[in-house]
């Protein structure tokens, strides 16, 4: 199916594969600042790459963004958060934690995830990098998947006295792209929550409609079986000329030794 | 799904590209609620607002101005109601002054004249009775299945316990649906601010101190904003029961439920053969809670057999506790059919079975408290069903220096060969 979009769209599509498209995000007008956070993962405010995120707290919310990443993207936070200039009694410990789209928490491979704010500092800053999201991963595994992720940022430990003293939060992402071939397989939907109301069933539940989309599929002429568009084409085609030279050589070496 | 978005992209050129990658975020696609969201402004008027303390002026005056501004402010479609407490009873009889609490601004469409009059005739009087306030707050909004928000703005502690608002506040929460309760300590003393963050806790809301008429209206205006924006989804009830046998069958959807520390609850969940399974819990916390915790889900068939497990675990300070997992039957099938096909007698019967498989969602937690509660803790339970992933064949095409290195050797070799055998072959031609 890929393939054939590749097919259609030609010339082009290479073209527009060149560019990365976080560098649409990096347009000299971007998305219009996000001044608002979420209270909970349903609530979770949206942002984008590059996006300026500039948010009035008190000490002791619980704050949440979600954003979209793609395979190949290693998404990468920071935060920042001005602390209340008076009626601070001690030490505050803060902490920015990432969950894909099943709420499955995420391990930051770098940056500073959980500081300390002393009780004089101005301020702190937080920071997390995810792992490259992959295109495919088995169920159990727990690997970042395209997909929803939600950023919770909050402090964990505080002096009692300290809760409810405002504060500024400003918070960035941004979403480089990583080694795009490295992965093989793709995830049928992306990790996105299905937010509608759910209903109880009384009996089992109706056959689903996939099935007999899939069965549609299997009667047309499918290109399927062909891989994604990747650099490994490059590599494999590559391989042969290089292939095919070293042959003519290898020939051309037989007759050279004949010669003499 | 990237060439999909770029052939989109080609189609529509880069200006769409920037309103795409806007979209992008799960918001675009809900579907909007029918039922306005609505919040309730609790204010205490109790005789204590009278003190001067908030910049040389008394509190009550600083609350009144700050009321005006954020009437002037609400956003549209906003259904606000007011309502006091301790404002008309002055007299030492604690079971009257203790009943002293009205709306004076139903809850609705906001008249922002009316709504100013009725703020203005507000003189600080009376007891703080907190818990009898929510009480009746809940009871303003109605319980018609959308989000309810109550703003609860004191500057001291509940006076009428028992009973001890914060209970008063964990059962409301447990009873109706969706009811939050934000809260706001004027100048508040230690014991305020540890009733109101417990107040705020027992609903999943904020707690905020107030220390000036800024600070004030930022945070009342902020709370109204965020009851303006209701979540995307309104969780349907759901009752887990103690084994898979009797549990609810979940169609994909998001759930709310109740769980007690240390109780199990089943759902069931039918998936087809080429689904996958994804769900995730949450598990709020909604009173004091011991350090180190966990929460537990768990996919078992029903035999009990486990599929797969989420689970988190933690030890501070936190609203949430969230696992989720993924489960696909896929290889199950893959099975089934290869014992089908050995026993032909039973093939009808085993691809009935594999048809849609039960799986058994379990949901535990370990947690521990010292707060006496009959309530459970708020379960958020989101289930979806979708095409299963397949895994991936192994790589058809190569690639990096090995990869070059080890074809450019076969060539080098089949070259050889191939320049041997011509040799040989020319050779014995011309012989002949």
């Amino acid at each position: 199916m890929k393939i054939k979009h590749l097919a259609a769209t030609g010339v082009a599509a290479f073209l527009v594969a060149a560019v990365p498209s976080a560098a649409f995000a990096d347009d000299p007008s971007p998305a219009p600042a996000v001044n608002t956070a979420g209270t909970s993962f349903l609530t979770a405010v949206p942002i984008v790459s590059s996006q300026q995120v500039q948010v009035g707290a008190v000490t002791g919310d619980y704050l949440y963004w979600q954003f979209t990443a793609e395979a190949g993207q290693r998404p990468d936070l920071t935060a920042t958060v001005t602390l209340p200039d008076k009626g601070r009694t001690g030490d505050e410990s803060w902490i920015i934690e990432v969950f894909d789209g099943l709420r499955r928490r995420q391990a930051c491979v770098a940056g500073e995830q959980s500081p300390v704010a002393a009780k004089d500092a101005a301020q702190v800053t937080l920071g997390c990098r995810l792992r490259q999201v992959r295109s495919w991963a088995e169920p159990q595994d727990g690997d970042p998947l395209p997909g929803t992720y939600y950023v919770r940022l909050s402090s964990t430990t505080m002096p009692e006295a300290d809760l409810g003293l405002p504060l500024k939060v400003s918070l960035g992402l941004a979403t480089p792209k990583g080694d795009l071939d490295a992965d093989q397989g793709e995830l049928a939907k992306p990790l996105v929550p299905n937010n509608q109301p759910g209903t109880v069933l009384s009996g089992p539940a109706p056959a689903a409609s996939p099935s007999a989309a899939a069965d549609a599929d299997e009667s047309s002429f499918s290109l399927d079986w062909l891989p994604d568009f990747s650099g490994r084409w490059f590599w494999t085609a590559g391989g042969g000329v290089l292939a095919a030279i070293t042959g003519l050589f290898g020939f051309s070496l037989t007759r050279r030794r004949r010669r003499v | 799904m990237i060439h999909k978005r770029l052939s989109i992209l080609v189609a529509t050129g880069l200006i769409g590209a920037t309103s795409l990658l806007g979209a992008a975020p799960a918001h675009a696609d809900e579907t909007e609620n029918s039922e306005p969201p609505t919040v309730e402004l609790v204010l205490d008027v109790s005789g204590s607002m009278k003190a001067a303390d908030i910049d040389g002026e008394t509190r009550i005056a600083v609350a009144k101005r700050a009321f005006n501004k954020v009437v002037d402010a609400l956003p549209e479609n906003t259904q606000l109601g007011i309502r006091v407490l301790g404002a008309t009873y002055a007299g030492k009889n604690k079971k009257i002054a203790c009943q002293d609490t009205q709306q004076i601004v139903p809850v609705g469409p906001v008249n922002a004249v009316q709504a100013k009059n009725a703020i203005a005739t507000l003189k600080p009087t009376g007891h703080t009775p907190i818990g009898l306030a929510l009480k009746k707050a809940a009871e303003d909004l109605g319980d018609n299945g959308s989000t309810r928000r109550i703003v609860l703005i004191t500057d001291g502690e509940d006076t009428c316990t028992p009973p001890d608002p914060c209970d008063v506040a964990r059962d409301l929460a447990a009873q109706g649906t969706h009811l939050v309760v934000d809260t706001l300590g004027l100048t508040p003393d230690e014991k305020t601010r540890k009733q109101l963050v417990c107040i705020s806790t027992a609903t999943g809301g904020t707690y905020a101190a107030a220390n000036s008429e800024a600070e004030l209206t930022d945070r009342v205006k902020q709370l109204v904003d965020r009851a303006a924006v209701p979540p995307p989804v309104q969780p349907a009830v759901v009752t887990g029961t103690a084994d898979c046998t009797n549990a609810p069958l979940l169609a994909p959807g998001v759930y709310t439920d109740r769980e007690k520390i240390s109780e199990h609850r089943y759902y069931r969940v039918a998936v087809q053969a080429d689904q996958e399974l994804r769900a995730s819990v949450s598990i709020a916390l909604d009173r004091a809670i011991n350090p180190d915790y966990g929460v537990l889900l768990k996919a078992a068939t029903k035999d009990g057999r486990e599929l797969v497990r989420g689970l988190d675990a933690g030890s501070g300070r936190t609203d949430v506790l969230s696992a989720g997992l993924r489960w696909s039957a896929d290889e199950q099938k893959a099975d089934a059919k290869a014992s089908a096909e050995a026993a032909d007698n039973d093939a009808t019967e085993a691809a009935e079975d594999t048809d849609a498989t039960e799986v058994c969602l379990i949901v535990a937690n370990s947690f521990a408290s010292n707060v006496v509660s009959a309530n459970g803790m708020p379960v958020e339970l989101s289930i979806d069903l979708v095409d299963a992933s397949h895994v991936p064949d192994a790589p058809g095409l190569g690639r990096g220096f090995l990869f070059l290195l080890v074809l450019a050797i076969a060539g080098l070799l089949a070259g050889i060969l191939a320049g041997w055998v011509t040799r040989y072959w020319v050779a014995t031609w011309r012989e002949n």
